[in-house]
């Protein structure tokens, strides 16, 4: 079964087209990494599959359905750590669960406070389960978010340059997770990355994007200087262009 | 306190106080946590542009005004969705016009509209029973929406994650609008148009200081809106002063007491960092 298929997906933003004529096929359990310039329509392209956006040309399909009509348990998000809101005021275990009910709780069973410290401790963070949302890091708020996604136990898991603020260590224990987690779920992962290391260690295959598909292949299919090239060269660029190797922005 | 309490009037304020101060608090905390602060001034200058119309056309006000005050709501919420204008602007637009539409109905009346006044800064001692069943009438509606503070709460904490799994948040923001449009219609005739919105941010945002979580955010809330309607009333009667700004002067000095123990706090919690 298909995890992710689109045909000829395009999306609006206001005027202006964030997508144009997306086509792609992933299969169940494959990792995905999706390479792309800043404002490439990354981001847009993970709302669309969550049901979020709706899309303004084509067709998308999550599990044989409509991105609106498949279980949203099936999905785990964990979205960019500088849309992340810590303004307000909840505990890391809240988050947590809410990942499990789908709703904020008033109140926290006892099971449900055990279900969210196994979560936590899966991503190496049940230290901070009491912990404030306004006293966590970029990182610590992203393996929060991560333990969130993973407490629904997910089919498909999206993440939004997850390893953002993470530290080197971190970073490694991150996708070690992630991998083990694949392989012992059949889970499907995409994930929006800046750096090409990852990419290539981690993903089956590579996404490069710039509003249309440039390439989508494994990573030595797409990942040449050709491809890469051409999709961060494009008039579309944004000037911010992200050192392909480390993912460090310089101009 | 309890002398007063012997006058039924002071009872139907202190009734109708209590209810307000507990609607007002319980919907603030999504008013403050999603920075729509400024909503309330909008809503109740729609109030007085619907309170207007009912004067000039000779009936009673309320009937007139929570309708009109729904539908600005709505086309607040409707305008926001089809346009990329920030909230505080769309509900600036809606407040300046409903304003100057009452204003404009008031004008058109011929006789002068003294009851009109009584609404700008309201009236808590002059409530009539009819007042209080229908302040009643919306508690009741606020506690039957009540199941729904689970889904408002997800969607204020992060709207695009909600949306993701499948909670109806559109449909929440006009149903959350539409029964706080019916709160501040109900509200003004107690605290009056131009105090209500300190009702729905004072208690939420003093709550919103010394609290880690949203649900202790609404408890504390409501508490702090009810203790100050009924410490501010019985301070206006005793002091003989308007019950609807001394209840926002007590709503005042609980802020300003969690703003204290939020600075004290955070002098401990230094002290004890720098000493560790």
């Amino acid at each position: 079964m298909h995890a992710v298929h689109t045909q000829n997906l395009s999306i609006f933003l206001g005027e202006s087209q964030a997508l144009t004529n997306i086509s792609c096929c992933i299969k169940e359990g494959e990792f995905v990494a999706i390479l792309g310039p800043n404002g490439a329509g990354k981001s847009t392209f993970l709302k669309v599959l969550l049901g979020v956006l709706e899309p303004s040309g084509g067709n998308v399909q999550i599990f044989e359905q409509s991105p609106r009509k498949v279980n949203p348990e099936w999905i785990g998000y964990v979205p960019q750590a500088k849309t992340l809101d810590r303004n307000f005021p909840a505990l890391a275990t809240e988050l947590v669960v809410t990942g499990m009910h789908r709703t904020w709780l008033r109140r926290i069973s006892g099971a449900d406070r055990a279900a969210a410290r196994d979560a936590l401790k899966m991503v190496g963070a049940d230290h901070l389960a009491n912990r404030p949302l306004s006293k966590l890091s970029g990182g610590e708020l992203q393996r929060i978010y991560l333990a969130r996604s993973l407490a629904r136990k997910p089919r498909l898991i999206l993440l939004d340059e997850p390893a953002t603020g993470i530290d080197t260590v971190g970073e490694t224990d991150f996708y070690r997770l992630l991998d083990s987690y694949r392989h012992k779920h059949n889970a499907t992962i995409l994930m929006i990355t800046h750096n090409q290391e990852v990419a290539s260690q981690h993903a089956d295959r590579v996404m490069v994007l710039n509003r249309r598909l440039f390439g989508f292949g494994t990573p030595a299919e797409t990942m040449c200087d050709e491809c890469l090239h051409s999709a961060y060269s494009t008039e579309n660029q944004n000037s911010n262009i992200p050192d392909l190797r480390t993912g460090a922005n310089h101009a | 306190m309890l002398e007063a309490l012997s006058l039924p009037f002071m009872q139907r304020a202190l009734i109708a106080g209590l209810m307000v101060a507990f609607l007002a608090s319980y919907y603030g905390v999504f008013v403050v946590q999603r920075g729509l602060g400024f909503l309330g001034n909008g809503l109740a200058h729609a109030a007085f542009g619907g309170v207007a119309l009912g004067l000039l056309l000779g009936q009673e006000p309320l009937t007139i005004a929570v309708p009109f005050t729904m539908a600005v709501s709505i086309a607040i919420i409707w305008v926001r969705h089809r346009t990329t204008l920030a909230s505080d602007t769309v509900i600036g637009v809606f407040f300046a016009v409903s304003m100057a539409a009452g204003i404009i109905f008031l004008s058109l009346k011929k006789d002068y509209s003294a009851d009109a006044f009584s609404y700008l800064f309201g009236s808590i001692l002059a409530i009539t029973n009819t007042d209080l069943w229908v302040t009643s009438g919306v508690v009741v509606l606020a506690l039957l929406a009540q199941p729904l503070w689970g889904r408002w709460a997800y969607a204020t904490f992060d709207r695009e994650l909600a949306i993701s799994d499948r909670v109806p948040v559109i449909l929440d923001e006009y149903l959350l609008g539409i029964l706080m449009a019916v709160t501040v219609v109900v509200s003004v005739k107690v605290v009056g148009i131009v105090l209500i919105s300190a009702f729905l941010v004072i208690p939420a945002a003093a709550a919103r200081l010394v609290v880690r979580r949203f649900a202790t955010m609404t408890w504390l809330s409501i508490l702090f809106g009810m203790s100050s309607a009924t410490f501010g009333l019985w301070g206006s009667y005793q002091l003989d002063l308007p019950s609807g700004a001394t209840i926002v002067i007590f709503q005042a000095i609980i802020f300003l007491t969690c703003l204290g123990l939020l600075s004290l706090t955070r002098i401990i919690d230094a002290r004890r960092n720098k000493n560790s």
